[in-house]
């Protein structure tokens, strides 16, 4: 009797949080296109999101397309069929896993983040402070880093993808003699529009996820300094999952118009 | 009566706040009168800090009128109540400096907000005056983080000032100081409600504090007003309730 208690306590307040995360992006479209514009603020997150993540992203980026193609190579090999190394990786790590782990690795890295900051600033008065001097915290804190995120996810997984195909590319370059140049070749004569535009297309929702759980789990972060540490913890789990319900919708979406 | 004679800075009638089954304040009354310092003394959890909230627009009553400078804030759209807000210092009882900030880009916060009031250009000289007036302009490019407690509440102190308010509000400004440094807040508090002439409600259980700088106060217990009068008043009463805040 307890365990279905709690199982259907436990859904009940998922529920309710999901409304209250659907509230709080109505509140996001809605500040969004209020005056004053906080532009200053939001190139101040975008500079110090993409600045401190970038070495993370391109050594994770690194070691996914030197590791991929590692893996890759003793099966394509013995199907004869290692030429197609430079499409099939070049394929995969721009339509699904760069978007995804370079998603997932800024999910840690910028969502937890802002999680633990923004439930900081709560407990310790801050936004209180913010909103007496004037100001709105929400469009200062939330929006400008909500934005910052939807701009800048796309930008590093961009920028992780080519990382990655430089990595596979060494990897050819190597153990298969095969140049930079005939490699890029390759991957630039497989890679079409219907690859490219979905896949960045869904960055931006990636984005939009992690700035936007972020923000909910720490604007609303409640009991102190614990609560602090759990905003920062919820904010990953919960964008992780979110990261791939998207990644799901995007993938059934795209494959209905390119069918 | 002296009373009669000054301006009503703020104006709380009948205040009610309930947070779920548990009524916090419970039919409040307070008037702060022009130039006044004006002591709000209650236990732990007697709804001091809610009341200050409400009185910023930061939590919204369940009932009850609350006037500033003549203006009942319930009936204020944002805008409004933020242009008001320049007319209100608020010290926080953490301070709560704003930890990304140095302390230049903290005092410079609340000017940028309000550029209707305050010329851009001079930014750099009200900045250093409200550093001098708490006697630390040499902190101007720290992080709140290499600041002392003490030094924190002073350039919190600096913050609330910078806007030349009509009104300070002081949330518990004594609390989690030693008692030398809270000594020196005390007699900052002190020389700033006669430079500038401030209104002053502080929000206190600080006795020593109570003494030095209350003109009047007011003792909150259960959500209400239980009894209200000079330091001295209070602090001579045979109630054992009132006396319970003095020992």
């Amino acid at each position: 009797m307890d365990g279905n208690y709690s199982f259907r306590k436990n859904i009940s307040a998922f529920f309710i949080e999901i409304g209250e995360l659907t509230g709080f992006a109505g509140r996001f479209f809605q500040e969004l296109f209020s005056r004053p514009f906080e532009f200053r603020e939001f190139l101040r997150q975008s500079y110090n999101m993409g600045n401190r993540s970038m070495l993370l992203v391109g050594v994770t980026g690194f070691i996914l397309g030197l590791v991929f193609t590692l893996q890759s190579r003793p099966t394509l090999m013995e199907f004869g069929a290692v030429s197609w190394m430079p499409s099939m990786i070049s394929i995969s790590i721009v339509r699904e896993i760069g978007p995804v782990v370079i998603a997932l690795i800024l999910a840690g890295r910028i969502g937890s983040g802002i999680g633990a900051e923004l439930g900081s600033m709560k407990v310790t008065e801050q936004i209180d402070a913010m909103e007496v001097s004037g100001t709105n915290p929400f469009k200062f804190l939330v929006v400008t880093r909500i934005l910052a995120t939807t701009l800048m996810v796309p930008i590093l997984v961009i920028l992780g993808d080519f990382i990655a195909l430089l990595g596979s590319a060494l990897v050819e370059n190597l153990k298969g003699n095969v140049s930079f140049t005939l490699y890029f070749n390759q991957v630039f004569n497989t890679l079409e529009f219907s690859d490219l535009f979905p896949a960045t297309i869904k960055t931006f929702f990636f984005g939009f996820a992690i700035g936007l759980v972020g923000c909910f789990k720490g604007y609303n972060s409640k009991k102190g300094t614990a609560g602090v540490g759990k905003a920062s913890n919820s904010a990953v789990v919960f964008t992780s999952m979110l990261l791939f319900i998207i990644d799901f919708i995007a993938v059934f979406i795209t494959d209905i118009f390119y069918q | 009566m002296k009373k009669e004679a000054k301006d009503t800075v703020i104006n709380i009638h009948n205040l009610y706040k309930s947070f779920g089954e548990t009524k916090v304040l419970n039919g409040f009354n307070l008037e702060l009168l022009e130039g006044e310092n004006l002591v709000l003394m209650g236990k732990s959890g007697s709804g001091k800090s809610v009341m200050i909230k409400c009185l910023v627009g930061l939590m919204e009553p369940d009932k009850g009128k609350v006037e500033v400078l003549g203006r009942d804030i319930s009936k204020m759209k944002r805008q409004e109540l933020d242009e008001l807000r320049a007319d209100i210092g608020f010290l926080f009882q953490g301070s709560a400096l704003y930890d990304s900030m140095t302390v230049r880009e903290n005092l410079e916060f609340p000017l940028r907000r309000h550029t209707h009031k305050f010329n851009l250009e001079n930014t750099d000289e009200l900045v250093l005056e409200a550093l001098k007036n708490v006697g630390l302009p040499h902190t101007i490019d720290m992080m709140p983080a290499e600041l002392s407690g003490g030094m924190q509440r002073r350039i919190a102190l600096a913050r609330a000032l910078i806007l030349k308010p009509k009104i300070i509000l002081y949330d518990e400004p004594t609390t989690g100081l030693d008692p030398i440094t809270a000594k020196e807040i005390i007699l900052l508090m002190l020389d700033i409600q006669k430079k500038y002439k401030t209104s002053s409600l502080i929000i206190t259980h600080d006795v020593d504090c109570a003494r030095v700088i209350s003109n009047r106060m007011i003792l909150l217990l259960d959500g209400v007003n239980y009894a209200e009068g000079s330091f001295e008043e209070l602090s001579e009463s045979k109630d054992p309730k009132i006396m319970a805040f003095f020992k």
